[in-house]
């Protein structure tokens, strides 16, 4: 009856008192986990650091987390850049317009796929899971699009990666999730299935839309390889394909600056490239980071 | 004994009349299917006039997967014919087993085999077991802020463009980066990493644990909080240590997570970080680097040999099927779990 007792008044921690071998591990396991927040923190300050450092000094190895010799001509220049922004622009355009088409796609699949009276869906279904693990590849991917003529159009970047699988089962589980008394009810005051979408399961659905809007728009944001492969012309680039040459050596701003004699900037170049690049992500992650969380969750009850 | 006893018990107080042998089963079940076969085919009208509008919904996605993930994969058959730049998208005329002949004898390509087998390998071997580690000492944090904020900080690094991390990877290990840094630290010469094939899986490895590890806590935190807590009380009252209650109660619990993972791990094997190799090797370090599908990528776009190239992609993409598909079998069968 004592123990019983005690294990009522125990605190939901496991363990009434802790042995002196877990408590080591408690700060063993705080000092690893500040390590990792090290890790994964450093290389992001470095490049700020070096972004912001006189070239003498990156190029001495002297830069780690504090700019040396202050110098902003590697932003000045990269900033003056107008392809830079050009390409910026694309990946604003690109991202916008594929995330709209992606969205229309994904939820329209997504909410048929949620009807289990619907003759035929195993079939639907089965369509798309079979391309999670199969694929026509590369090289038939590429004769398809360029016969069709989109290379060197935004569709060629816009359409063949427009719906994710793994997106699709998200939202279909969540569709799932819905109350079907709603729709019941809607479809019984004369809506039909069309409007029954619209305008009861979509207000109902902001969250997950949401979500999904997050994870296409990163995903296009940081796409490159499609860009590289389907553009030639460089004022169709977005702005990682622009990164991406920088730091194969051949751009048009670095060769600028070459020209310009001011060689002194070329290495921070690279690294206000990144800071310039990564910034909108950074400004917006701490905002959207949980609704990435609650998607990913929400995928994995049904996947 | 069974359908006797099933046919009798159906016909109940009628079968007074027939002689009541297990033969009658047979007929009475025909007649039971038999209206099913014309009521399912006028079903599908049924279905059409009741959901045509929801099937409405789904012809642009249809047409989508069908076009840009159906399309190609018949688009493969140009594995097996020659293809002419221009022409048609199924290729000219057949070849037979040309391109595969091609490759398999091909040094170059053997090599690149070997190198997506070993960096697939390390991948799965640290980019597997690193995040249920992260998990499990998150998960004795009680500090919930501290918590929540390395959490945070491990899930930034998922969110960057491949092209950012290898931009980074590049300042990290060149001759002034921070690797260099500590290099010199304890007296040694810089050393250009990349340009080193010995140093590429490392570089390749590392970096990849850098970006995913924390992103992949995510699931496993998800099925940790959903272990029964009584679990653990009944394993303290037999006396378990806190090493022990991990062994015998966390792992189990999070163990179809695991599995899952594990399958879907193995499922992108052979698709082995194509984008990043891509953006980090170059030739010098193709011993090492250079994996099936930048070589395909080689082939395809610098040699302009399609056929050779789709023939290769075809033969990996088969393999990653067979792979994710005898995972999930063998899984099933000593497991029992499983992806569908």
């Amino acid at each position: 009856m004592v123990t019983l007792g005690t294990r009522r008044d125990a605190p939901r921690t496991r363990g009434p008192v802790d042995s002196r071998g877990y408590r080591i591990f408690r700060i063993v396991n705080t000092i690893v986990l500040i390590g990792v927040v090290i890790v994964t923190l450093y290389p992001f300050l470095n490049i700020v650091a070096r972004s912001l450092s006189d070239e003498a000094y990156i190029i001495a190895g002297k830069v780690t987390l504090v700019p040396r010799g202050f110098d902003v001509t590697g932003y000045k220049l990269v900033m003056s850049d107008a392809m830079f922004w050009t390409n910026y622009r694309n990946t604003v355009v690109y991202t916008v317009v594929a995330t709209l088409i992606s969205i229309v796609l994904t939820t329209c699949y997504a909410y048929v796929l949620s009807k289990p009276q619907l003759k035929g869906r195993g079939l639907l279904v089965g369509v798309a899971l079979f391309t999670m693990f199969f694929s026509g590849g590369l090289i038939p991917n590429y004769v398809l699009v360029t016969s069709l003529g989109m290379k060197n159009t935004i569709w060629a970047v816009v359409i063949p990666n427009a719906i994710s699988v793994f997106n699709l089962l998200v939202m279909k589980a969540f569709f799932e999730s819905l109350p079907t008394e709603l729709e019941e009810a809607a479809a019984v005051d004369g809506l039909n299935t069309y409007g029954i979408l619209l305008r009861i399961v979509l207000p109902l659905s902001k969250a997950i839309i949401a979500t999904m809007v997050l994870f296409y728009a990163v995903s296009f944001w940081n796409s490159w390889f499609t860009a590289f492969l389907y553009f030639d012309r460089q004022d169709l680039l977005p702005v990682t394909v622009y990164l991406r040459n920088l730091i194969a050596g051949a751009t048009s701003a670095e060769s600028a600056a070459a020209d310009a004699d001011k060689v002194q900037a070329a290495a921070t170049f690279q690294a206000v490239t990144i800071v310039l690049t990564t910034l909108p992500i950074l400004a917006v992650y701490p905002f959207v980071q949980r609704y990435f969380v609650s998607g990913v969750m929400l995928g994995a009850v049904k996947g | 004994m069974w359908p006797e006893l099933k046919g009798s018990g159906m016909r109940g107080p009628v079968s007074v009349d027939s002689g009541a042998s297990s033969g009658d089963v047979a007929p009475a079940e025909t007649t039971v299917r038999a209206p099913l076969a014309p009521r399912r085919r006028r079903s599908w009208r049924q279905a059409w006039r009741r959901d045509w509008q929801l099937y409405s919904l789904a012809v642009l996605p249809l047409l989508f997967f069908l076009v840009f993930r159906y399309l190609p994969m018949i688009g493969n058959i140009i594995a097996f014919r020659r293809f002419k730049p221009g022409g048609s998208i199924f290729g000219e005329y057949w070849v037979g087993l040309r391109y595969f002949r091609m490759f398999f004898t091909d040094p170059t390509f053997w090599e690149a085999f070997t190198n997506t087998l070993v960096i697939g390998a390390l991948t799965l071997l640290f980019c597997f077991p690193l995040p249920i580690v992260l998990a499990l000492l998150l998960n004795e944090v009680r500090a919930r802020r501290f918590k929540r904020f390395v959490q945070s900080v491990s899930y930034l690094p998922h969110f960057l463009s491949i092209v950012i991390v290898a931009a980074m990877v590049m300042q990290f290990t060149s001759v002034d980066g921070t690797a260099n840094q500590l290099v010199r630290l304890f007296g040694g010469d810089p050393v250009a990493f990349l340009q080193h094939p010995e140093w590429f899986r490392t570089i390749y490895v590392s970096s990849e644990v850098w970006q995913t590890v924390g992103w992949g806590t995510i699931l496993y935190l998800a099925a940790l909080t959903t272990i029964d807590e009584d679990l653990y009380q009944a394993a303290r009252i037999d006396g378990a240590s806190r090493l022990r209650q991990t062994w015998h109660v966390t792992l189990p619990g999070i163990r179809p997570t695991m599995v899952t993972l594990l399958i879907l791990n193995i499922g992108s094997f052979m698709a082995v970080g194509f984008e990043k190799i891509l953006l980090l090797y170059n030739p010098l370090t193709y011993p090492t680097a250079d994996v099936i599908s930048t070589y395909l990528f080689r082939m395809g776009f610098q040699s302009s040999n399609f056929s050779y190239a789709a023939a290769i992609g075809l033969f990996e993409a088969v393999i990653g099927l067979v792979l994710v598909l005898s995972a999930n079998l063998i899984s099933r069968r000593t497991v029992g779990t499983s992806l569908w």
